[in-house]
């Protein structure tokens, strides 16, 4: 009884000491910046001292896995909650948040800084995080999708890889690679629910089968021959020849499989070459080659995604928030990432510059160009066979995609689980989009 | 029973001992596998098989504790305390009064402080989200602390009470008798034999309020953000980091699996409800 | 929500003791109950009431300009929602397994420990701390060591490339929860175990009572009252269940492991369907009630609440 008083007693002391410091009495001149929690990211938050050093501002960062990161980040903006000075966010986002006034224009910033060039970002890139041309968000990585497959099993097995390969012949290859004695799976694609895990790489493939969310009258067209097609393949071709524990395998658990050795392919976010080349995380440094997203239907099929910067409306110290991102998305930031952990891990696809560093193109010189190519492509006109309501590539631009895609992700996982058939996945998925559709038909 | 030879009786014993051992450490494997990973580098964490024999490394400790994690340790001790201290406050003179001093609907109290502990948290988590906003308090450590202490204070309550109905009514008469006002009766009568009992209690608030996830998470940001939410930023859409995982998981535990090995028999007793002695 | 009365004879007996008394005898010795109270209800019952509020209106959070108010539209969508009847179900079914699985355990690893041995505050040292790390890090602890298909503990041993959250998904789940609240059960049941008289055993070894006679006869009877009270707080909790879905299936695949607590947070804090999200926390504090009036019956009956100075 006596010690655990005096256990108690003592610990009172010595943390309302700290908590005091710590976590009450926050000056105004230290900004809180929301960011989800990807390498890129973590070298970021490792490299800001210096940043605290040089200007005085101080930071504080709360970094999140995705799904976490986006709830808070949302909820947060849209209530005006002011928790946080910086925020970030994706090309799905910043579009969207813009019209409803909830982020800060930027230009005026850009224009007042010299040498952050924003001519030198990759144009749909900068595009895609614009509304009335104007930039809401500055982009921190920027990313299409790719194929990666493994050169020395396709040499083993006397196969070629085309230069611009068709999903059959993806799934021909597949097929052939598979050695489940050896534990190596014939494709790795992402099943984890989620409409930015496993609906990214699914709706690029159903784009080039020729299907589409919602037709141009907003009616939704989940139960599409077009749809249906594009779904039985690709369920199917994880259920066949894809990896273990497809239905709860994301980015990560698919870049683990694919870094130890345990897929042949892997079709998704250009990002994955850095991790895949870097030898501290990879045992398969340099056997990879990386060949544009497959089509059918369409000319090209990745997709277009960027992590940004952006700053709410109701952040307090706009300007210190705007010298943090700055320092963050400029060229100067990318030779620091370069010259302190190594060429691997520069945040790509978002300046044309970093395209041009000498030791950048030498280190990804496997990866660099398809890359560019994949976000160059990445386009509607391109991607689709016909045309939509929204905006977006993979994903449908309007705010309750986020839902939607959530509910419909689950029910594909359920497929690819093999708890449920493809087309009961489709007809309930086709219940929720319609009532979201109905809600926009009204509108017009 | 009584016809088994001492020695065929002790080595019946001995196969059960080992038995235990055996199942105890099957039981709590995987955290003992946790510890274990937590002095790996990453490519011995992911490995098939698992691996049991690595060269140890301090890197992955060394990294969380780097990585930004005092704040939160120390948000997380503030609350935890803090809050605790209040449900002392509120729970004691409340047990009390519903033990030792009962009046007419108390049995509506209690039940009502129980009644609200059986409520979803996640049905007021949005008007919290706004209240707290509207407030000032979002992303500060005073949010939770008023969140743990209405959590736990029901439990507490029942708890106390309990504690406080141990105390025999004949003490108290006497003492009375003997022309004790109430503070002396409380200090020299009540509070010896009920103390353990608050000391469990308080053990308990301490337990929950340190582990509590889904306000933590949704509540706090930067400045009040505690251990699980530092916990679940380890936790990367990009890679997984098992080890590094680990340690921040083993660390993260730490302070209240120590409190918890030392406090065992308050354990016992707070979560018994004071039916042992 | 509000005060639920569960009056019992005794009660009403001391109220009227209570009422010659006087009055303001009464009130001063509720005065101390009144802080907590006050407290409790504040922070408790103000933000459910928001809560109601907001299951009259249309509010999605992220479509600024469509909050208005709908009248019941919400509680019609509720009860037409599938995934809200398969999330009841499962936290019904996750609440009742968990509870009667982890109480058992509880049960027999108390039953080991009630002995003296070499090494047993060790032994019970390792078996209550699983209930003292941190659920979520418990939850993402096995999601990775434990359950994954490829590197996990469970591959190694079975060596099948089972993905354990896929196939089994509320299986699993449960199966993280068990290990957590086991300890918390065994620790209870000890302390039931220890506060047995020991003259009663003897008494019924003498008398030639087998082992198992006096555990069924003696030691049960006895335990019940710990049982009750390890069932109901189990059951407090893990009904409202959330770190575990939420790090280690997120609900899937498809709804497969979705309880209440986690399709609320979705509808929530992903839909951002405000309106919704409340509704249906409204209609599961209406559940919870209907459930808690006759578990306080029981908890109240074994605590003899009234009973007041013994």
């Amino acid at each position: 009884m006596r010690k655990l008083l005096i256990l108690f007693a003592a610990t009172s002391l010595l943390v309302t000491g700290c908590a005091g410091a710590g976590s009450i009495g926050t000056g105004s001149s230290t900004l809180v910046i929301a960011i989800v929690a990807n390498p890129q990211m973590k070298d970021a938050i490792a490299l800001a001292p210096e940043f605290e050093k040089a200007t005085g501002i101080g930071l504080k960062f709360v970094s999140l896995p995705e799904n976490q990161a986006r709830a808070k980040i949302t909820a947060s903006t849209a209530t005006e909650g002011g928790e946080f000075d910086v925020v970030m966010i994706s090309n799905y986002e910043a579009p969207q948040w813009a019209a409803n006034g909830w982020l800060e224009n930027l230009e005026p910033h850009m224009a007042a800084t010299p040498g952050y060039d924003e001519g030198d970002f990759i144009p749909s890139i900068k595009q895609s995080l614009s509304y009335r041309n104007q930039m809401y968000a500055v982009p921190f990585y920027g990313e299409s999708s790719f194929l990666a497959y493994r050169k020395d099993l396709f040499d083993k097995a006397g196969l070629t890889m085309p230069a611009r390969p068709t999903w059959p012949q993806i799934a021909d290859f597949a097929a052939k690679l598979d050695d489940k004695a050896a534990g190596v799976a014939g494709i790795c694609l992402r099943g984890k629910p989620g409409w930015g895990e496993s609906l990214a790489p699914f709706t690029t493939v159903a784009n080039t089968f020729g299907a589409q969310w919602f037709d141009k009258d907003w009616n939704a067209k989940l139960t599409s021959p077009e749809f249906a097609q594009a779904a039985n393949f690709y369920v199917n071709l994880i259920r066949e020849h894809g990896e273990v524990g497809a239905s709860s395998a994301g980015f990560s658990e698919c870049g683990t499989r694919y870094t130890q050795g345990n897929a042949a392919m892997w079709y998704d976010a250009t990002v994955m070459a850095g991790t895949n080349e870097d030898p501290a995380s990879s045992k398969i440094v340099g056997k990879s080659g990386y060949a544009p997203a497959p089509v059918v239907k369409t000319q090209a099929s990745g997709w277009l995604y960027t992590w940004a910067l952006g700053i709410p409306k109701v952040a307090k110290d706009k300007d210190a928030a705007w010298k943090f991102m700055a320092w963050m998305t400029d060229k100067a930031y990318v030779q620091k990432v370069g010259h302190t952990y190594g060429w691997n891990r520069v945040p790509p696809g978002v300046r044309q510059s970093t395209y041009a560093i000498p030791e950048y193109a030498d280190a990804a010189k496997a990866y660099a160009k398809p890359t560019l190519d994949g976000i160059a492509d990445a386009n509607q006109q391109k991607a689709m066979a016909s045309p939509v309501p929204y905006p977006g590539i993979q994903f449908v631009g309007i705010p309750e995609f986020q839902d939607l895609g959530t509910r419909v992700s689950q029910q594909l996982s359920a497929a690819i689980a093999g708890r449920e058939s493809v087309e009961d996945a489709l007809k309930q998925s086709q219940d929720y989009a319609q009532t979201v559709g109905d809600s926009y038909k009204a509108v017009q | 029973m009584t016809t088994v030879a001492p020695r065929k009786r002790a080595y019946g014993k001995g196969s059960l001992t080992v038995a235990t051992w055996i199942i105890a450490i099957l039981f709590v494997f995987p955290l003992l596998w946790m510890i274990l990973t937590a002095f790996k580098q990453e490519a011995d964490a992911y490995t098939d098989p698992p691996k049991l024999f690595f060269t140890p490394t301090f890197e992955q400790l060394g990294n969380v504790l780097s990585g930004g994690f005092l704040p939160y340790l120390s948000n997380s001790a503030f609350v935890t305390i803090i809050s605790t201290a209040l449900v002392l406050l509120f729970g004691v003179p409340a047990a009390y009064a519903l033990s030792l001093a009962p009046v007419k609907g108390t049995s509506n109290a209690l039940g009502f402080f129980l009644s609200t502990k059986m409520l979803p948290i996640v049905a007021a988590i949005i008007p919290l989200y706004v209240i707290s906003q509207n407030t000032e308090l979002l992303d500060t450590v005073w949010a939770l602390v008023i969140l743990y202490t209405s959590m736990n204070l029901p439990l507490a309550i029942w708890m106390m009470r309990s504690f406080f109905l141990e105390v025999p009514h004949e003490m108290i008469e006497a003492g009375r008798i003997d022309g004790a006002n109430l503070p002396t009766l409380l200090r020299k009568i009540i509070m010896p034999v009920v103390a353990p009992g608050i000391a469990a209690t308080a053990l308990i608030c301490v337990i929950f309020s340190w582990t509590e996830f889904f306000y933590a998470v949704n509540l706090t940001a930067a400045r009040a953000g505690t251990v699980p939410v530092f916990l679940v930023g380890f936790i990367t859409s990009e890679g997984l980091y098992w080890a590094q995982l680990s340690a921040a998981a083993l660390l993260a535990s730490l302070p209240v699996m120590i409190v918890g090995w030392i406090a065992q028999n308050h354990l016992v007793r707070g979560l018994s409800m004071g039916a042992v002695k | 929500m509000s005060t639920l009365s569960v009056s019992t004879p005794t009660s009403t007996s001391q109220a009227k003791v209570e009422e010659k008394r006087g009055l303001s005898t009464a009130a001063k010795r509720r005065l101390p109950l009144l802080p907590a109270l006050i407290f409790v209800i504040a922070v408790t019952q103000l933000p459910f009431l928001l809560t109601v509020f907001y299951s009259f209106q249309s509010w999605n959070l992220v479509r600024p300009g469509s909050r208005h108010f709908v009248g019941l539209d919400n509680y019609i969508d509720v009860f037409s929602d599938t995934t809200f009847l398969v999330a009841l179900l499962n936290t019904v079914l996750l609440t009742v397994v968990c509870v009667l699985v982890a109480l058992l355990l509880g049960l027999g690893l108390a039953i080991l420990l009630d002995r003296k041995f070499l090494g047993r505050g060790v032994v019970r040292t390792l078996l209550i701390t699983p209930f003292l790390i941190l659920p979520a890090a418990g939850a993402l602890l096995w999601k990775t060591t434990v359950f994954d298909p490829t590197y996990g503990l469970l591959h190694f041993v079975f060596g099948t490339d089972t993905d354990w959250l896929s196939e089994f998904p509320l299986a699993s789940v449960m199966a993280q929860i068990v290990w957590q609240w086991t300890p918390f059960m065994m620790l209870l049941i000890l302390a039931g175990l220890q506060s047995q008289a020991k003259d009663v055993l003897e008494a019924a070894n003498v008398d030639g009572a087998g082992r198992w006679r006096t555990f069924v006869f003696i030691t049960l009877p006895h335990l019940s009252r710990f049982l009750q009270l390890a069932t109901l707080l189990g059951a407090i909790y893990i009904v409202n269940s959330f770190d575990a879905i939420f790090l280690m299936t997120q609900g899937g695949p498809g709804t497969a492991s979705t309880n209440l607590p986690y399709y609320i947070y979705q509808r929530a804090f992903e839909g951002f369907d405000v309106g919704q999200a409340s509704a249906m926390g409204v209609i599961v504090v209406i559940l919870t009630m209907i459930v808690a009036t006759f578990a306080l019956r029981l908890m109240f009956r074994t605590f003899s609440v009234s009973g007041g100075i013994k």
